[in-house]
């Protein structure tokens, strides 16, 4: 147990900008100010993999790490569409996956908001090339449900993700 | 030379440096299920199973199967008649052989005498009658995405009822449908459907050249990119007849290494998690983003992704890059050091973690089991490790590798073998980045017509094996990546057997298979 605290104290908060300090981490900052503004309240996110090939949810995990600490800027990651806001998805949309992502979408409160994930979710550069539809998948998100904000890259950073989140709620 | 002395099936050992391969060639279906026989009873394991459609050379299909000797690797090759493509099913010496046999069936309709015969791949987004890899097959029919009924193993009993999950889980996790059936909270039996991350990432291989087969292969499972570059790189290169040059192969190493002790932090962090230590998943979780900054830095990517590529390596490491990686290497083993010992004297974790998920070496065996997991179930099995009669490849075969293990098979053992093997890597991290030889990055590879080649990789998982066969005009006619999931995931229906519902996700994630990987 002293071991721990130990340990505890010694890290202190790492938490930090986004690796682009500066503007990028007042632009965060500015947004994460309107999230809360606008939403009046925490923005709560539904993550769905419908057909990556896992990197991007590495990322979207790493959202949570000390570094980016976005449950510290009060958005959460929940287990239901039910009690999500938002829905953040990768792909490419598998034909195994399409239905039960119609499923979350439609189960989702309205007003909400879908940001497309990775080059495969956003159907863009070559491996969203080399992903599109083919037997079994339907191609990229927005092939199969309203998309807000795209966050391309493969996979994408946690900062273009965070970035991404915080774009789709200015949009509202 | 014949492998078995009562199989009389010619195996010539494929060239190269990678690890031994012999490859062997039959045409008498029946001889697949002898061949199966005899390595059971010497103590091997099948290794991965796949069809294909060879009927426009003229050669009808084909079934090709890889066994894991000690010594190495037995790939077989059963060539099957154009109007019956049928053989001996052999999920009954090798259980694991009854979802890659189904697969196979999904995607060629090449299919296996007897047994399990349900859909694995196929959940109702095409035909029944029609096979994406069959070469007459580009163009698919129309058809409604209609999810179909699957027939789950029922189990029947007093009280005891079915809890259905999936495939969308509660967490930031891939997608997959676990059928559990319990009595009260006791898991009495699990079954898993998959299938929901298949993507036709070996259709959309067909006739690419090998640039495109290295961005495809590099994206079947994003944890273990270097680990399926390496393999299909290794595959080419035996192929096509060309060695990688001694920096590149160090170079190789050291990425890979880098790949096992992200996912190992990772691992560590959610285990903790898991087991209501949250501040283990911040600490981990704080080393692992250190970690993949330092590789995003030095390599231009954080998972290391298009890192590997056939003839050698598309990256590099200099003076300065190598003071770095060996000075991260001294404060994460410091770091890990402190946190080991927490974990190991956090009463509430062990508690959670000692017997929980268990499985014993001869069912580890049993189910061909490879990796972290068949090593924390006392099954000494690492392709970078001497053993006796296996030599590994370069440049591990001059490290002096010690495989982690432990005897346990639980979920402590499996985070035990973890950590081992995080300080491990270290190890040989300094030690390749102070050894780096010097010469050329790349060298050229050019595709040899009808070439076909197997690369065997021991990645953080487990045995990552790709099979590579181009065609007349040096393109890819044939990829098939296998992920050692495929050997896990039974493997942890098993596991978590006898113990409750709760603890699923934490003997899930002891064991942090790949959906994707497997799905294809
Ligand atoms: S965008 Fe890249 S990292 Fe994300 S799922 Fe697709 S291949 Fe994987």
């Amino acid at each position: 147990m002293l071991a721990l605290l130990k340990r505890i104290a010694k890290t202190g908060i790492v938490s930090e900008p986004a690796p682009e300090a500066g503007e990028a981490k007042r632009e965060i900052d500015r947004l994460h100010d309107e999230i809360l503004a606008i939403l009046g309240r925490a923005l709560t996110i539904r993550e769905v993999d419908a057909g990556s090939c896992n990197a991007c949810e590495l990322e979207i995990h790493a959202l949570n790490n000390p570094y980016y600490n976005l449950e510290g800027r009060g958005i959460k990651f929940v287990a239901s569409p039910r009690h999500a806001d938002m829905l953040l998805v990768t792909g490419p949309v598998t034909k195994n996956m399409e239905n039960a992502l119609k499923i979350a979408y439609e189960c989702t409160p309205d007003p909400k908001l879908v940001v497309a994930v990775g080059d495969c979710g956003c159907g863009c550069g070559e491996v969203g090339r080399l992903f599109g539809p083919n037997y079994a998948t339907v191609g990229p998100i927005e092939a199969v449900i309203p998309v807000d904000v795209k966050v391309p890259g493969c996979p994408p950073t946690p900062t273009a993700l965070l970035q991404g989140i915080l774009a789709a709620v200015r949009r509202r | 030379m014949f492998l078995f002395d009562d199989i009389p099936i010619d195996f010539a050992l494929q060239p190269g440096l990678g690890s031994p391969v012999w490859r062997g060639r039959s045409n008498d279906a029946d001889d697949l299920k002898d061949f199966a026989a005899s390595v059971h009873l010497a103590g091997g394991r099948l290794s991965a199973l796949w069809g294909s459609d060879c009927r426009d050379i003229g050669q009808g299909f084909r079934l090709d199967v890889v066994f894991g000797l000690n010594e190495g690797h037995a790939w077989l090759r059963i060539d099957l008649p154009e109007e019956a493509p049928v053989y001996p099913d052999i999920s009954s010496i090798f259980p694991a052989a009854n979802r890659m046999q189904r697969a196979a069936r999904d995607l060629t309709g090449i299919r296996q005498a007897g047994g399990d015969q349900r859909p694995w791949l196929r959940h109702g987004g095409w035909p029944a009658d029609w096979y994406p890899l069959r070469h007459d097959a580009s163009v698919p029919p129309e058809s409604e995405n209609a999810p179909t009924d699957y027939p789950f193993v029922v189990v029947a009993g007093d009280g005891v009822h079915e809890i259905p999950v999936g495939p969308i889980h509660a967490g930031i996790i891939e997608p997959g449908h676990f059928r559990f059936s319990v009595v009260g909270e006791r898991i009495l039996r699990l079954e898993e459907r998959l299938g929901y991350q298949h993507k036709g990432i070996e259709q959309r291989a067909r006739g690419a050249d090998l640039a495109t087969g290295a961005l495809l292969v590099g994206r079947v499972s994003g944890d273990s990119t270097v680990a399926f570059a390496w393999a299909y790189a290794a595959a080419l290169e035996a192929a096509c007849g060309i060695e990688p040059s001694p920096r590149a192969l160090v170079l190789r190493a050291l990425l890979l290494e880098r790949e096992r002790v992200a996912n190992h932090l990772g691992d560590l962090g959610a285990l903790g998690n898991d087991a209501a230590l949250a501040f283990g998943l911040a600490q981990f979780m704080r080393l692992k983003e250190d970690w993949l900054r330092l590789n995003a830095a030095l390599f231009g990517h954080r998972y290391l992704m298009d890192r590997i590529v056939p003839g050698g390596v598309a990256c590099d490491l200099d003076a300065a890059a190598a003071a770095a990686l060996l000075v991260q290497c001294d404060a994460i083993e410091r770091e890990v050091r402190e946190l080991r010992a927490i974990y190991d004297e956090h009463s509430g974790l062990q508690d959670r973690f000692v017997t929980t998920g268990a499985i014993d070496a001869a069912l580890a065996r049993e189910l061909s089991l490879t990796g972290f997991a068949a090593r924390a179930a006392g099954l000494i099995l690492d392709g970078r490790a001497h053993r006796h009669g296996y030599t590994p490849p370069p440049p591990y075969a001059s490290l002096g590798v010690r495989p982690a293990t432990r005897e346990e098979g639980d979920v402590a053992a499996r985070a035990a073998v973890r950590f081992d093997e995080i300080f491990e890597s270290l190890r040989l991290l300094r030690r390749l980045v102070t050894e780096l030889p010097t010469g050329e990055l790349r060298r050229e590879l050019a595709p040899v017509p009808n070439a076909e080649g197997l690369g065997v990789i021991e990645g953080w998982r487990g045995e990552v094996i790709v099979g590579v066969r181009l065609d007349a005009t040096g393109r890819i006619a044939r990829l098939h990546p296998h992920d050692p999931s495929w050997q896990g995931w039974p493997a942890l229906e098993h596991a978590v057997m006898k113990d409750i519902v709760p603890d699923f996700p934490l003997i899930n994630k002891s064991f942090n298979l790949s959906y994707s990987g497997q799905d294809i």
